[in-house]
């Protein structure tokens, strides 16, 4: 075990576990951040999905003395002054989720493909979203909403 | 009725407006304060409560696996009872303080269930306007109401008025309803004409979206109770392996190690924390020994072996017509054999509950979409009274059916009682992946007749399902927990393989079917349950390419093929399915503009090929005809559907909007399932294990357009009492086939083997 120092969602967080531990049990587990979820446990599906440093970052797979002092980012950090992201509000007017256990990583790996680019193509979107998986097959509504959230952020 | 009272003082942790907010103090107390008696459902208190701010909360027996019926069963109940949308809240699938409408399953939600919901509010709106009258002292006819509000209506400025809250909040309606089971459960009042519903017909937006989409939602994963530990399955390397020893120093030394618990072939590690019980898992040195015999065929001999093998079980043969004698006449006979392989529910996160044995009772939380039948499954599992279980449902990873959720609650629970904590029992991947149950594998043999003028004169459809020993839900005798601690189901269910559903007018027609076993029925990882419309997509498939088939053979075209067919014969059923498979059938041919001609088109040059085709059936009521368009890469073998159309009646629509993204996904996951899906094996274990092994459709797959057309067919439309059918289902029917069609259409070449590949 080893003290670890977070920065999750603006907040310094001090855990006491071991440095090989995946970050999104910390998440979940120790700071009751219940946005990431564990989908496979191999970085292949995205449910886990962080922004670290503006990245989308499979949490199941990153060690947690890897993001020691990284300004980490979670779906319940996304809004801003009480105010939804854009991308967030969104997916409420095209009415995404099914379940919506994957979304997370949906909004999460939309939301750092749009501030790198943020008018994406189709083929862009299609290309950016490709690896993050949804089984209950949301997929064209996403895809509706990342065009909806590109015509609102500027 | 003093539990769910006490339940909702302790409202912290009621699902109300979709907000699940953190367990309270007092639900915790709660749980000391069982036993858990079932509502009763024939009190109307059971079902809506009033508050004195002049809300209600619906009280529901079923659950919502993120298609908005929580969502459409506000709509029903406060058109029922006039009140706005916005006045209501519903509470789902807790067992001990909603009715037993059984939780999900076979997409009887709106079409069964939707039923006593809509009586009983209007029987609470009746009750409310004789409180009303007898308030005013004027007659119940003199008065009007609309959100919640009663008021006296002579059109004078002396109108007085009272809220539903001010008459009847916080207290109880004291009214016993009738009806000999739930489905049944009525009052005196009668329900609206649809002529006089407001808000069914209309899109509110689904109350459990905005909080999935900004991270507040608590779902049956976060649940955290005080002193809660962590559990991970470990499960045998190859199918009906049997342990011999285990080494539990292997473990010690592992931070926070509680306990291995085994009894049989069931093996699990406890662990204070979930990555501990994690690495404990994978740590523990186990020393199997493997069955003598294989427990089942590879996956690319399973066909073979299926078409070899001698069945558990036939069904009766179903004959119309004289199909020998047709078939000797027959100008023309086509035949052909379809494969559609064992599919997964592979859901997005893997099987999950956390069970609290506090206080000698037993609370399971689930996203299981049958939290009744958990509730008596495991109280009969643990030989505790059905009384002292309780279920808490909550939103999770949904698969649609008879998925994991059922074992891993049986799991927590034994676990829990074993060490006397709460304890939380996941699923990993790989084991979600190869031991989930599985829809059963199909093998179709099809034979056709059409006479000189290209009619299709006699059909023989044979189908044989690999479905012996057919999981029901959440069965204390098994479930993969019990088997694997030696119980065995004696008889094993026989499975079944289904008929194809269509109104086709063929006066020839001679169906059957049969069930082969696998060699090893039990502990094995190819369990089959209900998958999201247990048989359709596999039937459809082989019913809907083989007439297209047909149509290929009289040189018609596909649609009006099926047009002839339909429009053969003039019997129907009290549903009218003939009528609305027409008009299904038309409205989509007319939405995608449909252009007359027999497939396949002709040929063209170039690497990309598109194409078209045409699939329809019924699943209950409920109707669909779809069109799809493709393009195949006849360099890369890759097939996009570019373009689906589907006209769907459902009969009466509650929320047309959460209806029609329910019906776009639906699509998709049966095209992922025609072009993807397949549970791979060796003769030993599954090894379609991950998102790698086991592919699924992804963004980059999704069609460029995807047209929902929402039909009422009915003959008579606007009927007062026009029914409203399930829909979470039937859209996956045709899809396989509408696939493989366009593809043929494209190319030229029939694929027959499920999932599709252009080679």
């Amino acid at each position: 075990m080893a003290a670890i120092t977070l920065r999750v969602n603006g907040k310094t967080h001090q855990v006491d576990v071991e440095p090989s531990t995946p970050l999104l049990y910390v998440l979940r587990n120790d700071l009751d951040l219940s946005g990431p979820r564990f989908g496979c446990g191999l970085g292949q599906c995205g449910a886990c999905t962080v922004l670290i440093k503006g990245e989308a970052v499979r949490s199941c797979v990153r060690p947690v003395s890897q993001v020691q002092g990284a300004e980490i980012t979670t779906l319940e950090g996304l809004a801003q002054d009480g105010k939804l992201h854009p991308l967030q509000q969104a997916w409420i007017d095209e009415q995404v989720p099914a379940c919506g256990f994957c979304q997370n990583g949906q909004i999460l790996t939309a939301k750092a493909m749009l501030d790198k680019t943020p008018h994406p193509t189709d083929a862009q979107i299609r290309e950016g979203m490709k690896n993050t998986l949804c089984r209950c097959m949301t997929y064209y509504r996403i895809n509706a909403a990342i065009k909806r959230a590109s015509k609102v952020t500027a | 009725m003093s539990t769910r009272r006490d339940f909702l003082k302790a409202s912290g942790f009621l699902i109300v407006s979709g907000a699940v907010l953190s367990i309270s103090p007092e639900e915790l107390l709660a749980q000391a304060s069982g036993p858990y008696p079932d509502p009763d459902f024939l009190q109307l208190d059971s079902w809506i409560v009033i508050r004195a701010d002049n809300t209600a909360t619906f009280f529901v027996g079923k659950t919502d696996l993120g298609q908005g019926t929580g969502t459409a069963f506000r709509q029903m109940m406060a058109d029922e009872i006039d009140m706005a949308y916005d006045q209501t809240s519903c509470v789902m699938g807790t067992t001990n303080t909603t009715v037993d409408q059984g939780g999900s399953g076979g997409s009887d939600a709106i079409q069964t269930d939707g039923w006593p919901m809509r009586r009983v509010a209007a029987e609470a709106r009746r009750v409310l306007l004789e409180m009303g009258a007898s308030y005013f002292g004027v007659p119940v006819s003199t008065l009007a109401v609309k959100d919640g509000v009663i008021s006296t209506k002579t059109g004078d400025t002396a109108d007085r008025s009272i809220t539903y809250g001010e008459l009847i909040g916080g207290k109880k309606f004291n009214v016993v309803l009738t009806g000999r089971n739930v489905d049944a459960a009525t009052g005196t009042a009668r329900v609206k004409a649809v002529q006089d519903l407001k808000i069914v017909g209309t899109s509110p937006r689904r109350y459990d979206i905005p909080p999935k989409v900004d991270g507040s939602l608590k779902w049956a994963v976060d649940v955290k109770l005080p002193g809660m530990v962590h559990a991970r399955n470990v499960k045998p390397p190859v199918a009906g392996a049997t342990l011999i020893g285990i080494d539990e120093a292997s473990v010690k030394d592992i931070p926070g190690f509680i306990k291995v618990v085994s009894k049989g072939n069931y093996l699990a590690v406890v662990c204070e924390r979930e990555e501990n019980a994690i690495r404990a898992a994978r740590q523990l040195k186990v020393n199997w020994k493997k069955p003598d015999v294989a427990p089942f065929p590879a996956s690319t001999d399973l066909f073979k072996y299926m078409r070899s093998t001698t069945p558990s079980s036939s069904g009766k043969p179903v004959i119309n017509g004289d199909p020998d004698a047709a078939f000797a006449k027959a100008a023309t006979i086509v035949e052909a054999e379809y494969d559609v392989p064992f599919q997964g529910h592979t859901a997005i996160g893997p099987a999950h509950a956390l069970a609290d044995p506090s206080n000698g009772q037993m609370t399971i939380y689930t996203n299981d979409m049958k939290s009744y039948g958990m509730r008596n499954g495991v109280a009969e599992f643990l030989k505790m009274p059905r009384d002292r279980v309780r279920v808490v449902w909550m939103d999770g990873p949904q698969g649609y059916g008879r998925t994991a959720a059922d074992d891993a609650g049986f799991e927590a629970a034994y676990l829990a009682r074993e060490i006397g904590r709460p304890v939380r029992v996941q699923w990993m991947r790989n084991e979600e992946t190869a031991w989930d149950t599985k829809g059963p594998a199909y093998a179709f043999k099809m034979r056709g007749g059409l006479d000189a003028a290209g009619n299709l004169i006699a059909l023989h459809y044979d189908a044989c399902a690999a479905d012996h020993n057919h999981l029901g839900y959440n069965e204390h005798d098994t479930v993969l927990i019990s088997q694997l601690m030696g119980v065995r189901k004696s008889p094993p269910s026989p499975g079944r393989a289904s008929l194809p559903s269509d109104m086709y007018a063929i006066p020839n027609r001679l169906q059957t079917t049969r069930v082969v076993p696998l060699p090893m029925p039990f502990e094995t990882p190819l369990r089959t349950g209900n998958l999201r419309d247990p048989d359709g997509p596999q039937v459809t498939f082989a019913a809907e390419c083989f007439i297209d088939e047909l149509a290929v053979a009289a040189k018609a075209d596909p649609v009006e093929f099926r047009m002839r067919m339909l429009q053969g014969a003039k019997d129907d059923d009290s549903g009218f399915k003939r009528a609305r498979s027409i008009a299904c059938l038309k409205a989509a041919a007319e939405k995608f503009g449909w252009d007359s001609r027999p497939s396949p088109k002709p040929k063209s040059t170039g690497d990309i090929v598109t194409g078209r085709g045409v699939a329809y059936a019924f699943r209950s009521q409920t109707v669909v005809a779809e069109i799809a368009e493709v393009e195949v890469n006849r360099k890369t073998g890759r097939i996009w559907i570019k373009r689906i159309v589907c006209a769907h009646d459902c009969g009466l629509v509650i929320n047309p909007e959460a209806l029609t993204r329910t019906i776009e996904n639906g699509l998709l996951h049966s095209i992922s399932r025609a072009l993807y899906e397949e549970v791979t094996f060796d003769t030993e274990k599954v090894t379609s294990v991950d998102w790698i092994t086991h592919p699924t459709l992804r963004h980059d797959d999704v069609p460029e357009s995807i047209e929902v057309v929402l039909v009422n067919g009915d003959p008579n439309p606007k009927r007062p009492d026009l029914p409203h059918y399930g829909a979470g289902e039937t859209m996956l029917k045709a899809t396989m086939a509408v696939v493989a069609n366009a593809v043929f259409d494209a190319t030229g070449v029939r694929l027959r083997r499920v999932p599709l590949k252009v080679t």
